[in-house]
């Protein structure tokens, strides 16, 4: 980035008074998923219309991006222009003072319409710091056929009571066919998203006000023995190395009857192209345990923002403003219509006649965005920001320690109590290591 | 074995060395075969027949421009073997022919430098490579990767030279040789071989490395260990897709150490197999 | 006189590699060992302190520091007894007389070029993968439970993944060392009567020592190193089943953004590794003069 703007400055010298124009180059930094992938090769209308600036991407796996665009923007490498991070790193960042505020957005951008909830995720102190290009927060799949001949119902908004009773009675293993398909995988963003929402939905929390873990608690011994519970009896095999992934292709395949994960998938197993489950998918609000007036308050979104050490903020904006507009939305929609226009970040969107009659999983997603609360994620008092994760930079490390305990647990190689004990002993070690309370 | 060997038992050994090789190399060859399914194909269950679709990697190369990465793997790769060679080989010679008591201390020191775990030491290297502006640049890799051959460098091309007797030099200086004529024309033909083979073993290498060549890259110079690292696990399983990456990965250095075998024989063995 | 002038210069044609190696090795080490002593989280950047031996001590008393140092020593010498065992078996079988020799040797090194991610994911996705995977086809074909390579044997998964990166290697060595067999001590021992058995032993086999040696020294100090194919599949899991020391300071250093922590960690590695190196070069450096 630097060398090329060198060396243009220098071609610039040679040429003493000739361009007229100084192309900048954005190097932007963006996971692999299928929408971030999809805008790359969307960006004409941007180029077209700001022909000095030249994009430079880079697309790497999520964790080696993280890894690669946290070191860069800690050492104040100033190798990117653009990042692609998450609802987890931008309240982070933007305390350090890593990322440029993005308050003065142009009207046409119309932050306004941007849901609530996804922008105060965004947000530190009402500044934003980031734009989303899509959100997603968690709600219940499940195939209506199925529910029908087992002669079940889910209603709108279950109870685990609800959706253990129904997963219990679609599951028929002769067929490879599980009632039920929740995440196993290992890691902060796999295994404890799920176990997290589904904590926060039994009345768990992470950490008391004083910043004691709550492993030992009975809402978190409940959470981990039902999951467990339902996993071993109606879950697929091998669950212990499933993530969002493995399940939507599972589901894909008819092979769950209940799916509970990001409503992004939502579009992923109605598509006929490869769904054969397309036709009879239900939706319903992410359960809850009865008593407990919460759905988990999962919210997260890919996000673009801009980091501080970037040398050229300006044209960055430019491209953050037109990635997340509404203009891009309508492209995509022209180009493949309005199901695989990017969800959950703006109200206009879900206003849309056209949206709401190609995706019918529109209105649940919203209600479960708009549901999602990440100032205040468990009916307890918590010290904490943050729906599916806690808001602070230990949390990658110690969210994927305890889920690896988690997930050894689903493996069968020790018990719910065991895996509590050593996740409570693994996590006041990591928090007293980092000086909590803080 | 000099002996003639019955037609059958030719066949029996035949038979189970196929065995043997098609087992170790299925793993590749279902790659290969899975990058030419289509995705629904990939995880539809075991099929050794695929529908020979290049679908998978036109779509892998829309994605990412194979051109950019493949050519800074080969820049990166034979440039930091040739710098390493350029510093080894005197280096080597020197140990070979003029040892001294500590030349073995030396040697062992420079093999375990290579036990370092190199993610212990990335912010340093990350924050040097920022000062220097080393940062995503080719010459900044060809350095990192040159220093970490270097010993596995400098070992080889020892054990190469100490298999040149002694005599034919000392038989060239009697002859009146001067040093340099001793080097240009009794040494370096019988050197040739062995600095051949370190020079391939240690592309090989450098090549398949994936640590510093994604850390200290973004667009400029890096290579395709970054660009399968943008292909694995994506939303969804592409399986089809990720197989095709893999192979435009690993096939040109393939296709090299398929045709410079017998070099690598000798190169691997640090010569120590004769 | 014409030694001297060879000493001179071959210290100067020394020094260049040494030089290097010594910055390449000291200024990191430095710059580790001085970070190894601070309280420094790259997240965190601000509140860096003095640390003492605290990291160390943190490090240390990790519950999965022990296990992961088991785990080091099980996956090393896993990995070495696979691929010497089987190296040799598979070279002692290629050496025989068969048709199609050099496409056999080109198949069985093949593994040796592919990038370590790379194999992994080949492994993990297309061959172990409980749903999908060839072993699990496999499986249900003989009407059995597909077995969930990853969750259930952890380390031996890894151990089977970095053996099958290099029983080429291993292979390709002894292949080399046995082609140098004498062959006319083979026929006389033959000839006396002496069992296929007893000539493998009391012949090939030490003909191989020195052979074998080298394949332990060198694949010990990259088995070491692995680390990539425990990050793509495992991720060191579950609990800390497959976590070996690299992995465990990969983990503080690129999910923790400890700097502190890895270097402390990175230090332990180091002087561990160099106990091994002594220990290897004592004990094999020997036999390669």
């Amino acid at each position: 980035m630097k060398m090329t703007i060198r060396s243009l400055m220098g071609a610039c010298a040679l040429t003493a008074l000739a361009a007229p124009v100084m192309a900048e180059t954005l190097t932007i930094a963006t996971v692999n998923n299928g929408d971030m992938i999809r805008m790359q090769k969307m960006t004409a209308p941007f180029t077209e219309a700001n022909p000095d600036i030249e994009l430079e991407w880079v697309t790497l796996e999520e964790n080696i991006l993280r890894e690669r665009v946290t070191t860069d923007i800690a050492t104040n490498g100033g190798q990117y222009d653009v990042l692609t991070i998450g609802t987890y790193e931008v309240p982070i960042w933007a305390k350090q003072e890593w990322l440029v505020p993005l308050n003065d957005l142009p009207a046409e951008y119309d932050t306004d319409d941007l849901l609530p909830p996804v922008r105060q995720a965004l947000s530190v102190d009402d500044t934003l710091y980031a734009v989303p290009f899509y959100a997603e927060s968690a709600m219940v799949m499940y195939r209506t056929d199925l529910a029908e001949a087992a002669g079940v119902t889910i209603s709108e908004s279950p109870t685990w009571t609800e959706i253990k009773a129904a997963a219990e009675a679609m599951t028929d293993k002769s067929k490879e066919q599980y009632g039920i398909c929740l995440r196993g995988k290992p890691g902060w963003g796999e295994n404890m998203a799920f176990l997290t929402a589904m904590a926060n939905s039994y009345g768990a929390r992470w950490f008391d006000p004083e910043w004691k873990p709550q492993f030992d608690s009975a809402e978190w011994n409940a959470t981990l023995t039902d999951y467990l519970d339902m996993m071993t009896n109606y879950g697929p095999p091998g669950a212990s190395s499933n993530g969002f992934n493995e399940n939507l292709s599972l589901f894909q395949q008819g092979k769950c009857g209940i799916w509970i994960d990001a409503t992004v998938a939502a579009s992923f197993v109605t598509d006929p192209t490869s769904s054969t489950v397309a036709e009879n998918v239900g939706f319903a609000q992410f359960p809850n345990k009865e008593g407990v007036d919460n759905h988990g308050n999962w919210l997260w979104a890919w996000s673009l923002a801009i980091p501080a050490s970037s040398d050229a903020p300006d044209a960055a904006k430019k491209f953050v403003a037109w990635a997340t507009s509404k203009d891009y939305t309508a492209q995509v929609a022209e180009a493949e219509g309005w199901r695989a226009a990017p969800p959950g970040t703006r109200t206009s969107l879900y206003e849309n006649a056209d949206y709401q009659a190609a995706a019918p999983f529109a209105a649940m997603t919203l209600t479960a965005i708009e549901g999602a609360n990440t100032q205040k994620s468990s009916v307890q008092d918590i010290p904490y920001t943050g729906g599916q994760f806690v808001a602070i930079p230990e949390f990658q490390g110690i969210g994927t320690a305890v889920g690896q305990q988690f997930s050894a647990a689903l493996a069968g190689q020790m018990s719910a109590a065991d895996a509590l004990t050593a996740a409570q002993a693994n996590t006041t070690r990591e928090m007293a290591r980092a000086g909590y309370p803080k | 074995m000099a002996r003639a060997v019955s037609q059958n038992t030719k066949i029996g050994y035949t038979i189970a060395a196929w065995l043997v090789a098609l087992l170790i190399f299925f793993p590749i060859l279902y790659a290969i075969i899975t990058s030419l399914k289509t995705e629904q194909e990939a995880i539809a269950g075991f099929d050794l027949i695929p529908s020979f679709t290049l679908e998978s990697y036109r779509e892998v190369q829309s994605q990412y421009n194979y051109f950019r990465p493949f050519m800074n793997s080969v820049i990166i790769a034979i440039g930091s073997t040739v710098l390493a060679l350029i510093v080894a080989v005197p280096a080597a010679w020197a140990m070979a022919f003029a040892p001294t008591k500590r030349t073995k201390d030396i040697l062992m020191w420079m093999l375990s430098t290579k036990m370092m775990p190199a993610v212990a030491v990335l912010v340093p290297i990350y924050l040097i490579f920022l000062k220097t502006g080393l940062m995503d640049t080719r010459i900044g890799l060809v350095i990192v990767l040159m220093l970490m051959n270097l010993p596995i460098v400098v070992w080889m091309l020892y054990t190469y030279f100490r298999e040149i007797p002694g005599e034919i030099l000392e038989a060239a200086r009697m002859d009146g040789a001067t040093l340099g004529q001793e080097i240009v024309h009794v040494l370096t033909p019988m050197a040739v071989p062995g600095i051949a083979s370190t020079l391939l073993l240690n592309v090989i290498l450098a090549w398949n490395e994936a640590f510093w060549t994604i850390q200290l890259t973004t667009t400029n110079a890096a290579p395709l260990s970054a660009f399968i690292a943008s292909f694995s696990s994506p939303q969804g399983l592409f399986w089809a897709k990720l197989s095709a990456a893999s192979v435009m990965a690993i096939a040109p250095i393939l296709i090299m150490g398929w045709f410079s075998q017998k070099q690598l024989v000798r190169g691997l063995t640090f010569g120590a197999v004769k | 006189m014409a030694t001297r002038q060879t000493q001179s210069l071959a210290r100067l044609m020394r020094a260049p590699a040494i030089i290097l190696l010594l910055i390449w090795m000291i200024v990191p080490l430095a710059m580790t060992l001085y970070y190894s002593f601070l309280n420094y989280n790259l997240l965190n950047p601000a509140s860096t302190s003095w640390a003492g031996w605290f990291n160390y001590q943190y490090f240390y008393t990790d519950p999965a520091f022990f296990e992961a140092i088991w785990n080091t020593l099980i996956l090393v010498l896993g990995v070495l007894c696979i691929t010497v065992v089987g190296g040799i078996l598979i070279a002692l079988l290629i050496d025989k007389p068969i048709f199609g020799q050099g496409i056999v040797r080109i198949l069985v090194i093949s593994p040796f070029f592919v990038m370590p991610p790379v194999a992994a994911l080949i492994w993990k996705n297309m061959i172990m993968h409980p749903s999908y995977g060839v072993l699990a086809d496999v499986a249900k074909f003989f009407g059995l439970q597909p077995v969930d390579w990853f969750a259930q044997f952890p380390l031996f998964s890894i151990i089977v993944i970095v053996a099958w990166q290099w029983l080429p290697f291993a292979t390709l060595i002894l292949l080399t060392s046995l082609q140098s067999l004498d062959g006319e001590q083979m026929e006389a021992a033959e000839m006396d009567g002496a069992s296929a058995l007893s000539r493998f032993f009391y012949l090939t086999l030490p003909h191989m020592a020195r052979a074998i040696t080298v394949v332990i020294l060198i694949q010990t100090i990259f088995l070491l190193g692995v680390y990539a194919e425990i990050l793509v599949t495992t991720n060191g899991g579950p609990g800390n089943a497959s976590t070996n020391l690299t992995y465990l300071i990969y983990r503080a250093a690129r999910l923790n953004f400890d700097i502190g922590g890895a270097a402390a960690g990175g230090i332990i590695a180091v002087i561990l590794a160099n106990f091994v190196a002594i220990f290897l070069m004592r004990a094999v450096g020997k036999n390669l003069d």
